[in-house]
């Protein structure tokens, strides 16, 4: 109630409902009102221009499509980051290429992303960084449940423990990793807590019943 | 009577914690030992996982807010900011001058009370008993001006998405240079102690070491990769939240043992000194929040933004379905990737130099875990 009646009185509802449909609105209708935040009102017109992701135009992504052909799928770049969308099966040739040839030499991050509404539910994504050209890039790929990925560990090694997170999470098995187990939770507990399918209070009872010796965790 | 026993063996398997007060917190090391000797480590953990990833998907992004506090706590600031710029980067806003002026001060004041909790720790581990209390003196002082500043001391949630709560309050600018005079000659009284001390320089040279190609195999970061002779720091490759205004050093060595990060990290507790002194300067009265929405929807999109946490590169990468809560935030945890290279660094060295490795690679379990 409280909540409803404050910013009926007050002149931000006009700000505030015009920001969230229409920024620019918004913007005009803030600096028109009050001077002093004024950098602040000249920059919320400028999302929408650049809010979509454009093609990643550069010669290391002319380079890659040549190299890789169709089993390149995007190159695009989004607020300023560029990333590949590749073919599962391309991912590892590429972070190999990337680090032979264009110095992409340390391997960030390995996560992925569970969409269970597509066909091929999980997005695997590999963030990289060069060094050398100071430049990131993300390759990403789409797999199906049960789909075994090569593992990166032969091109990183870094890749060891955040495969094995990223199998501990969504059950994403590697193929070809040196030692796929759980890392975050315990060896033999049932299910996969990062898949959307997961609810937030669930849990393995069997797991907490044996281990801790109570019948609920909640 | 069993044909043989472990002690037939040359191997021993030895336990180390996870209540162990060298692991800083509820880390497990299994040792495979010959004698003295350490041939390979496996490290349990997970201890402290919360499922802070599973969280923030249950979230708005304003209420994630403070839950990433509690990933690196005695760095709160840090995950703050990082979190911050991720979701300012979605929104494709920036913070004010003033507010990231405030945010710079803070985080630097952050990065030497957790370099201090880390030296205090590290040089107990070793031997040394003096310095812990040192350290926590000074450290109180800086937890001090959090306090002052948002009522808390560690888990501060000092900043906001889109800049600050809070304006800084009387003697802010006054209190934090009196830090900055009070804490150079402080740490001249750590070298003191430390750095010429023959114990400590023999517990600390040739230990540990993990050379740059090796850091860059691991993805290992921060003061670590900086002691192995790399000159790189988000903070001066991709700077943000006004970082290239400031002049300061990236302190680096070409050894890369335990006794070259400690150099590392001491000189970098001088260069926060030196950037906190230049942002105090910087600060001109202004608006601290930029123009967000109450309720924070950003655009479909991903983005992957890191910051230079005192451990290394702290990135969060953030996906948004244009809801009010995020479809998912990975975290991107310095001591989680720094720890996997503990195995390569105490591998062929001695038992008693497990506790010295596992301090100098600073890590928090509450970040490893999350």
């Amino acid at each position: 109630m409280a909540d409803e009646q404050k910013p009926a009185g007050s002149p931000s509802p006009a700000q505030q409902g015009a920001g969230g449909a229409n920024p620019k609105a918004g913007a005009a209708a803030g600096a028109a009102k009050t001077a002093p935040p004024k950098p602040a009102a000249a920059a919320p017109p400028k999302p929408p221009a650049t809010m979509a992701a454009t093609p990643w135009d550069s010669e290391l992504a002319r380079d890659l499509r040549n190299r890789f052909g169709e089993r390149i799928g995007e190159t695009s770049t989004y607020l300023g980051q560029d990333f590949l969308v590749a073919k599962p099966d391309a991912v590892i040739p590429i972070l190999e290429y990337l680090k032979l040839e264009g110095d992409f030499d340390y391997l960030v991050d390995i996560t992925a992303v569970d969409w269970p509404k597509k066909p091929e539910r999980f997005e695997l994504v590999y963030i990289l960084y060069s060094f050398a050209h100071n430049r990131r890039v993300r390759v990403k790929t789409a797999i199906a449940d049960g789909y075994r990925p090569a593992s990166a560990v032969g091109v990183h090694l870094t890749a060891n423990w955040l495969e094995r997170e990223v199998y501990d999470m969504f059950g994403i098995e590697f193929a070809g990793h040196p030692d796929l187990r759980r890392i975050l939770l315990p060896e033999d507990w049932q299910g996969f807590p990062l898949r959307k399918d997961y609810s937030i209070v669930q849990q393995d009872e069997r797991w907490v019943r044996e281990n801790l010796g109570i019948e609920s965790g909640q | 009577m069993p044909e043989s026993t472990f002690l037939d063996s040359t191997e021993l398997v030895l336990n180390m914690g996870p209540q162990h007060p060298s692991t800083h917190g509820v880390l497990r090391v299994i040792l495979k030992l010959d004698g003295e000797k350490v041939l390979g480590t496996d490290c349990v953990i997970g201890y402290l996982h919360r499922g802070v990833e599973k969280i923030a998907e249950n979230r708005t992004y304003a209420q994630f807010n403070p839950y990433v506090d509690r990933m690196d706590y005695v760095a709160a600031v840090s995950n703050g900011l990082g979190y911050c710029l991720a979701i300012e980067k979605l929104l494709n806003v920036e913070a004010p001058p003033r507010a990231q002026a405030v945010r710079v001060i803070l985080t630097e004041l952050n990065r030497v009370a957790s370099h201090l909790v880390w030296l205090g720790t590290h040089a107990l581990d070793i031997g040394a008993i003096t310095p812990v209390f040192y350290c926590f003196r000074e450290r109180e002082e800086a937890l001090k001006i959090f306090e002052n500043y948002c009522g808390a001391r560690l888990t501060t949630h000092a900043f906001r998405i889109g800049g600050l709560q809070y304006e800084t309050y009387d003697g802010f600018e006054r209190e934090v240079l009196a830090f900055c005079d009070m804490f150079l000659p402080k740490v001249d009284e750590y070298e003191e102690l430390l750095t010429n001390n023959r114990i400590w320089a023999g517990r600390l040279q040739r230990v540990g070491v993990l050379n740059a190609e090796e850091c860059k195999e691991y993805g290992v970061t921060g003061p670590v990769l900086r002691a192995a002779g790399v000159k790189w720091d988000v903070r001066k490759a991709q700077p943000y939240s006004g970082y290239e205004q400031y002049e300061f050093e990236i302190p680096t060595r070409e050894n890369g043992d335990t006794y070259d990060r400690y150099v590392v990290r001491m000189q970098e507790m001088r260069q926060s000194v030196r950037i906190m002194r230049q942002a105090v300067e910087k600060l001109a009265p202004g608006p601290i929040m930029a123009k967000v929405p109450k309720v924070i929807k950003p655009p479909v999109g991903e983005v992957y933004v890191s910051i230079e946490a005192p451990k290394g590169e702290l990135g969060y990468y953030v996906v948004s379905d244009g809801t009010t809560q995020p479809y998912r935030v990975r975290v991107r945890p310095p001591s989680f990737v720094n720890l996997q290279a503990l195995d390569r660094m105490v591998a062929g060295g001695l038992v008693a130099d497990v506790v010295a490795i596992i301090g100098t690679i600073d890590i928090v379990l509450g970040e490893v875990d999350r």
